[in-house]
C-alpha cells in the first residue's frame, strides 16, 4: 500500500491550498447549499400552504394561478373555525390525559428502570427481556381484548383506558421508556448508591434521591415523547371517546374535517392551531428532541 | 458479611417491588390480551354476545376474502415505496448536513419540522395539498404547463400520493443518520485520503459501510411501523378509491368494529404478526451479509 501511495505523494493535494484549489472548493460548498435550499423548499412549502389558506377568503383560494399573499388578511377564521367546535374544550381534554399519561409513565418507568439497573435480585434480566420482547407486538394484536377489557369493566367514554396503562409503566410499547431509562440509570456511578446504603438509605431513598436527580436529561426526553405521542394519539381517543365533550384535539380535528370539508380557510386554520403548540414546545426545548431522537436511534 | 447479606435481602425485596408495576403491565396489557386475542381469533364473536368455537375458520376464511388479499397488498406496495424513498432521501439530507454547514441547527430544524405536526393535522393539511382543483400540487403543475394528477383521488396515484405525504415526515430518520454520520472516526477518513482516495471511495469504503448498523436500524423501524399505518385510510381515503388504499390495519378494524366480526379481526391481527415477524426475521438473517459491525462476533 505505502509503496504505491508514496510516489503519488507530490500530486495529491496535501500541499499547502493554492488558489487552484480553493475554487472548486468554493464552487463545492455553493453546490451543497443549492441542494440544502433545494431540499427545504418542498419541505416547507406545505407549511407556507397551510398558513396561507388558513389567512385566507375563500374567493382568493379558489383563483386559477395560486396567490400566495392573503388579501385581506382573513383573521376571521380562526375565530370561527375554533369556535364552530369547542377547539377550547378538545385542548383541555387533550391536556389533562397527556399530563396524567407522562406523570405515569416517568413514575412507574423510572421506579421499574431503577430495579432493573441498580437492584440485584435472581431472574431480574430475564424479566426484563422477556418484557423488552413486547415492544415487538404489533398494537393490531391487543387491541380487540383491551377493548373489551374496557368494556367488560364499563371505562368505555372515559379517559381512563387511555391514561391508565401509562401508570403500568406505560405497558405495551411504553416498555421502551423503562429501556431508555435503564441505559442512562447504568451510566450513573454506583458508589453513589453505596455511599448511600451505608448512610443507612433504602433503595426508595436512593432512587428518589440519588438517582432521579441526576437523571433529568433522560426523564426530560421521556417526558417530550411520550406528551408528544398522547397529544397526536388518534385511534386510542376514537375508540375510546363517543362523548364529543371529551374529544381530545385528533379527534375534533377528524370530526371537524367531516363537517367542514370543503371550508378550507376554516380546515386550515383549525390544523394550524393544532399544530401550533407542539411546534412551540420544540423551539422551547429543541435541543431534548434531537438529543432524544438520538438517544433512541443510538441503542441500536 | 451479615450486614452485605442483609443488604442483598432488601435489594431483592425492593427489586421485586420495583419491578411489580411494569410486570402488571405486561402481564395485563400485552401478555393478556395477546394470548386472548389467539383464542379470539378461533371463535366467531361480536361484540357484546358470548364468543361460539370455529377453530380455524377465521384463519381457512382469510384465504378466500379478497379484501383481506387487497389489504395485504396495499399495505406492501405502500411499506415498498414509502421505507425506501425515506431512507434514501434521510440519508441524503444527512450526507448534506454533515458537511460542515453554517447554521446546522437551522437546517436541521427546517427539515425536522414536518415530523412535528400531529397526525390528523397532516392529514387534513395534505387532503388540500392533493385537491385535484385548488390544492398546492395541481396549483404548481398547472402553472408550470404540466400535467395534474387526481393524487388520493385515483385508483392508480392514491398510493404512490400517500409514500410521497409519509415521505415528508423523513425528519426523524434524518436526525439518526445525523448522529451516525457524526460518529464515523476520522481517522478511517484520513487513512482514504492518504491512499489517494478522493470523496467517493471515502463515501463508498468508508461512511457506508460503517453507517450499515444505523441503515439497517432505520430499516426495521420504518418496515415494521409502515406496516401498520392506519391514519391516512381512516381520515383521508376510507380505503378508497375501490379499495386500493385499503390498509391492513383499517380493514382489521373495520371488520372489528364498524361489523363487529371480533373473531375474524383477531385472525387477522394474528396473521399480522406473524407477517411482520417473518419480515423482520428475514431481514435480520440477511443483514449478517451487508451490515457491517466493529466487533466481529459480537452479533
Amino acid at each position: 500500500m505505502t509503496a504505491v501511495a508514496a510516489p503519488e505523494k507530490p500530486r495529491t493535494g496535501r500541499v499547502a491550498p493554492t488558489a487552484g484549489l480553493r475554487r472548486p472548493r468554493r464552487f463545492g460548498k455553493a453546490l451543497l447549499y443549492l441542494a440544502l435550499v433545494a431540499g427545504a423548499v418542498p419541505t416547507l412549502l406545505p407549511f407556507v400552504w397551510l398558513v396561507r389558506s388558513a389567512l385566507m377568503q375563500d374567493a382568493q383560494m379558489f383563483t386559477a394561478p395560486p396567490e400566495w399573499i392573503p388579501a385581506p388578511f382573513q383573521w376571521s377564521n380562526f375565530t370561527e373555525a375554533l369556535t364552530a367546535q369547542p377547539f377550547w374544550l378538545y385542548f383541555v381534554n387533550t391536556v389533562v390525559i397527556a399530563v396524567i399519561s407522562v406523570l405515569g409513565t416517568v413514575l412507574t418507568c423510572s421506579i421499574a428502570a431503577f430495579s432493573f439497573s441498580r437492584l440485584r435480585w435472581r431472574g431480574r434480566n430475564v424479566v426484563f427481556a422477556v418484557l423488552l420482547s413486547g415492544v415487538m407486538l404489533p398494537y393490531a394484536v391487543t387491541l380487540i381484548p383491551t377493548f373489551a377489557m374496557w368494556q367488560q369493566l364499563g371505562a368505555l367514554d372515559s379517559i381512563i383506558p387511555l391514561t391508565v396503562p401509562s401508570w403500568f409503566a406505560g405497558a405495551g410499547g411504553g416498555v421502551f421508556n423503562v429501556f431508555l431509562l435503564r441505559q442512562f440509570f447504568l451510566t450513573i456511578p454506583f458508589e453513589l448508591d453505596e455511599a448511600a446504603y451505608i448512610d443507612g438509605a433504602s433503595p426508595w431513598r436512593v432512587f428518589w434521591t440519588v438517582v432521579m436527580p441526576l437523571s433529568r436529561p433522560a426523564i426530560v426526553v421521556v417526558t417530550i415523547f411520550t406528551f408528544i405521542g398522547t397529544w397526536n394519539d388518534f385511534l386510542g381517543p376514537l375508540l375510546y371517546l363517543t362523548d364529543e365533550d371529551k374529544y381530545t384535539l385528533s379527534l375534533g380535528l377528524a370530526s371537524f374535517q367531516s363537517v367542514f370539508i370543503t371550508q378550507w380557510g376554516y380546515l386550515m386554520a383549525a390544523s394550524a392551531a393544532v399544530i401550533a403548540p407542539i411546534i412551540a414546545l420544540f423551539f422551547f426545548l429543541q435541543r431534548y428532541f434531537i438529543e432524544g431522537i438520538t438517544l433512541t436511534g443510538i441503542k441500536n | 458479611m451479615p450486614a452485605l447479606s442483609g443488604q442483598r435481602r432488601m435489594e431483592r425485596r425492593w427489586g421485586l417491588l420495583m419491578a411489580v408495576p411494569a410486570i402488571l403491565g405486561f402481564v395485563i396489557f400485552t401478555a393478556g390480551p395477546m394470548v386472548a386475542s389467539a383464542l379470539f381469533s378461533l371463535t366467531d364473536w361480536q361484540i357484546g354476545g358470548t364468543p361460539s368455537y370455529v377453530g380455524f375458520d377465521n384463519y381457512t376464511a382469510l384465504v378466500d376474502d379478497e379484501l383481506f388479499w387487497k389489504s395485504l397488498s396495499a399495505t406492501t406496495y405502500y411499506t415498498l415505496g414509502a421505507v425506501p424513498l425515506a431512507l434514501i432521501v434521510a440519508f441524503a439530507v444527512a450526507m448534506l448536513l454533515n458537511q460542515r454547514v453554517r447554521g446546522l441547527s437551522i437546517w436541521r430544524t427546517i427539515f425536522y419540522l414536518p415530523t412535528l405536526v400531529p397526525a390528523i393535522a397532516n392529514v387534513v393539511l395534505w387532503i388540500w395539498i392533493f385537491n385535484p382543483d385548488f390544492g398546492l400540487l395541481n396549483s404548481l403543475l398547472r402553472q408550470g404547463g404540466l400535467p395534474t394528477a387526481q393524487w388520493i383521488y385515483d385508483e392508480a396515484t392514491a398510493i404512490p400520493s400517500l409514500i410521497i405525504m409519509s415521505t415528508w415526515g423523513f425528519g426523524n430518520t434524518m436526525v439518526i443518520f445525523l448522529a451516525g454520520l457524526q460518529g464515523v472516526p476520522r481517522h478511517l477518513y484520513e487513512a482514504v485520503s492518504i491512499d489517494g482516495g478522493g470523496p467517493w471511495r471515502r463515501f463508498w469504503h468508508v461512511t457506508l459501510p460503517m453507517m450499515t448498523p444505523t441503515i439497517f436500524y432505520n430499516l426495521v423501524v420504518g418496515v415494521v411501523g409502515t406496516f401498520q399505518v392506519f391514519n391516512q385510510a381512516y381520515v383521508m381515503t376510507e380505503g378508497g378509491p375501490n379499495q386500493s388504499t385499503l390498509f391492513y390495519v383499517y380493514y382489521l378494524f373495520r371488520k372489528a368494529f364498524h361489523e363487529s366480526e371480533m373473531g375474524y379481526a383477531s385472525a387477522l391481527a394474528w396473521v399480522l404478526f406473524m407477517v411482520i415477524m417473518v419480515v423482520t426475521f428475514l431481514m435480520f438473517r440477511n443483514a449478517r451479509r451487508w451490515v457491517y459491525y466493529e466487533m466481529a462476533g459480537a452479533r
